[in-house]
């Protein structure tokens, strides 16, 4: 019954959608309230049929369904409970019902909470209706879940061990909040142009907050996941799976300063419009580079060619229909703010047109070979050297620039002060170059960069900090998330530059050196494992005379789907990762055993952590404003809320 | 790809990276490595040949660790390389009339970004006058 049942609820979900797109629109009409109404219920009734849909299939996994086809094919008895769950969305099919599911949740909240003027909720409403419904249509006929096997195998096929992992159980849904999240700001930016209203930015903020902190924690959890199961020591690789999130989150990046200048000042209206338009576009993309297998990919699970010409059409569709919208509407809106050369503005422009840069750079180098091979059928890489060549220096140059924006004014700024003001944090980039130069050698100009501008950008949000003692809490927010940079960079810097490492193979009771570590091995025991066998290797990591600490990597195999895999073991000390993987038998006890030290490895996605604080705050700011607001708001609330 | 490439690493048995095959001069470990880094696993296709463990990895790493030990240049090993198995092994894509718009096109983007917040500033401040 359960796959007939969750069958029902995607129809009835597309059913709704429809409607919900159709009374949206035509609630952007002044005094159709009848239509707003019956927007923001089918919202609400969209939510709940494709989380009963979503539900189904959970549970179709949870109690191992093998009559479903999807079950079947990604599930295993053995498997322990939280993979069963996270295989929901482990699979192409389930992760596009994932997919229109965190679309759900965003159009119910558009409906539960939208403000900033009915007409422009309604259109909101109707342009997340249309998008729920072509998803919708793709789940339905091209990638279903609920589609039965006859008759059903005993047991499943299981799920890629690689997985099965907390951190990449929590990963895709992390990451699908924050691509579908810039669907919001995408409908009601489209609203905007529909209704001609200008406040958008303003009702659309904690959408793109949201979706800009799930984004940057989806990153940051993909990379940490990347460094700790690939088993190779790297955090970032430059592959097409990753640049597809990073470009979003360049864009909703650059959106959420652009956004803010047209709220404060009225500044760049249409500018931030078509970034909304283009974040949106980014996370489509990025749907199509990793569903449609066009990148041969363990991302792509799927690698039927109906699904990606299903969903380049759509793509088309949406970006196209949204630039149409734009060349045809935008004109109208343009208001022209008025600020000096020397104010926030100018430095939120710039910002932009260096994180614009920086994502044609990721844009291209992902693309460029595709294009390529389909135009001439030649081959390129492009690898890690392009990136450290264009996208660095770029993101560099903003880095540069990052302090000095929170320290102009709106509208009329004195650089020459703001310069003055930041001289503590001159002063902490010099320390901290001078340290590295003094205490690292081989001496090397790019850590010495880096660390510069880490203190740099540190020192200026310590400053911002006390200059806003005393002020609400998301005051502090930009501070944070800038500081957050900071710590990003030197946790990248760190390891990139200084990494030791050492591939040895090694005998019981034998002992190898790496970085300022001596590790002795003390041979490998088998262990079983819930739904693998593994060979554990027991490393001590000895220090003055004893053993300091034992690491236990291991090599797994997964009978089920007859697959090997690694699980590092990590000692960290928050400063410094030692990072061990264990090889092949080499026989006769002995065993490769792969070492990394990666001085300041944690920072990386601490850095990250600090930015998504930064992003919360501000969003707690803006929810608590909201609440804090006169009565005029609650009609509309309470009239969205039916 | 991420995931791919270490599905293709644990099918083959061996371990990356070569253990026996190192030089004892530092200098030409670390031309060794350095190249191994600029060059791509054909086979794995996201990781380098310095970790990728295919056998073709080891292939390569080999033939980069036997023409060094002839004495010739880095150059000389990559254009090798290149006309062996085409430019798709080289991470760094080659400058070329078919590449130059990769290249340049970030900076483009840069350059035209920057002249229109610059038309933008002049417009918006000649509206405070």
């Amino acid at each position: 019954m359960t796959g007939e049942l969750g069958q029902l609820a995607l129809c009835f979900a597309l059913a709704l959608s429809l409607v919900m797109a159709v009374s949206g629109l035509m609630g952007t009409r002044a005094g159709d309230v009848a239509a707003r109404r019956i927007a923001s219920g089918s919202a609400m009734g969209l939510f709940v049929f494709v989380a009963l849909a979503f539900g189904t299939l959970t549970y179709a996994f949870v109690t191992s369904d093998f009559s479903i086809i999807d079950v079947a094919n990604n599930s295993h008895t053995t498997k322990p409970l939280i993979y069963k769950i996270s295989g929901v969305w482990g699979n192409h099919e389930g992760s596009m019902l994932l997919w229109v599911l965190v679309l759900s949740v965003y159009a119910a909240l558009v409906a539960s909470l939208g403000r900033g003027g009915e007409r422009l909720t309604s259109g909101a409403l109707g342009i997340q209706g249309l998008l729920a419904a072509a998803f919708l249509l793709f789940i339905i006929f091209t990638s279903n879940p609920f589609l039965r096997l006859d008759p059903a195998p005993f047991e499943g096929a299981g799920l890629n061990p690689l997985l099965q992992d907390p951190g990449l159980a929590m990963h895709p849904p992390m990451l699908y909040a924050g691509y579908v999240g810039l669907s919001a700001s995408f409908a009601y930016a489209a609203a905007a142009l529909l209704v001609g209203e200008g406040g958008w930015a303003r009702a659309a903020r904690p959408f793109m907050l949201i979706a800009w902190i799930a984004l940057t924690c989806g990153i940051a959890l993909g990379s940490w996941w990347a460094y700790y199961e690939l088993g190779w020591g790297g955090f970032w690789f430059w592959d097409p799976v990753e640049n597809a999130s990073l470009m979003p989150w360049l864009i909703a990046t650059a959106l959420l300063h652009s956004a803010l200048a047209t709220e404060k000042s009225g500044a760049f209206r249409t500018w931030t419009l078509l970034l909304a338009i283009a974040g949106f576009s980014m996370s489509l993309i990025g749907t199509f580079l990793v569903r449609s297998g066009v990148l041969s990919s363990v991302h792509a699970f799927a690698s039927d060619p109906t699904r990606g010409f299903f969903i380049m059409v759509l793509i088309a569709l949406a970006i196209g229909g949204a630039l149409a919208l734009f060349a045809w509407r935008a004109p109208s809106l343009q208001g022209g703010a008025a600020f000096e050369p020397q104010s926030r503005e100018t430095m939120l422009l710039l910002n932009n047109v260096f994180l614009v840069a920086a994502c044609a750079c990721v844009f291209v180098g992902t693309l460029y070979p595709l294009v390529l091979d389909a135009i001439n059928g030649t081959k390129i890489s492009v690898g890690p050297p392009y990136f450290a060549l264009t996208f660095a220096p770029i993101f560099f140059a903003l880095l540069l620039l990052v302090p000095l924006g929170p320290q102009l004014n709106w509208k009329r700024g004195d650089l020459k002060a703001a310069w003055r003001s930041l001289y503590p944090a001159l002063g902490l980039a010099g320390i901290a170059a001078m340290s590295v130069l003094a205490l690292v050698s081989p001496r090397s100009v790019a850590a010495i960069c880096a660390f510069a501008v880490a203190g740099w950008l540190i020192g200026a949000s310590i400053l911002d900090i006390r200059k806003r003692k005393g002020a609400r809490a998301s005051a502090f927010a930009a501070a944070l998330a800038h500081a957050g940079l900071g710590v990003t960079l030197m946790g990248v810097a760190g390891t990139t530059l200084w990494r030791s490492e050492a591939i040895t193979v090694l005998a019981p009771g034998q002992t190898m050196q790496v970085g300022p570590y001596t590790l002795r091995f003390d041979g490998v025991t088998r262990v079983r494992g819930p739904n693998y066998i593994a060979d554990r290797g027991h490393i001590a990591v000895m220090s003055g005379g004893g053993v300091g600490a034992m690491l236990l990597p291991e090599h797994r195999f997964y009978p089920a789907e007859g697959q090997d895999m690694n699980d590092t073991a990590i000692h960290t000390t928050g400063l410094r990762d030692l990072y061990l993987a264990l090889g092949d038998d080499r026989g006769q006890g002995r065993f490769a055993l792969r070492a990394y030290v990666s001085p300041l490895a944690p920072l990386i996605w601490l850095g990250g952590l600090v930015m998504a604080l930064g992003g919360m705050l501000s969003l707690w700011g803006r929810l608590r404003v909201r609440e804090a607001e006169p009565k005029p708001a609650a009609p509309a609330m309470a009239q969205a809320a039916e | 790809m991420k995931a791919l490439i270490a599905l293709l690493l644990m099918m083959v048995p061996a371990l990356a990276a070569p253990v026996a095959d190192t030089f004892s001069n530092p200098a030409m470990e670390a031309r060794a490595r350095n190249l191994q880094r600029q060059l791509r696993c054909l086979v794995c296709q996201g990781e380098s040949i310095d970790e990728s463990g295919s056998p073709f990895a080891d292939d390569v790493r080999h033939l980069v660790r036997q023409q060094i030990a002839d004495g010739r240049s880095d150059q000389q090993i990559e254009d090798f390389l290149v006309a062996r198995y085409g430019d798709f092994i080289l991470m760094k894509p080659p400058l070329q009339s078919d590449t130059w718009l990769l290249w340049l096109a970030p900076f483009l983007v840069l350059a035209a970004g920057g002249t229109v917040a610059w038309i933008t500033v002049k417009k918006a401040s000649r509206r405070t006058a």
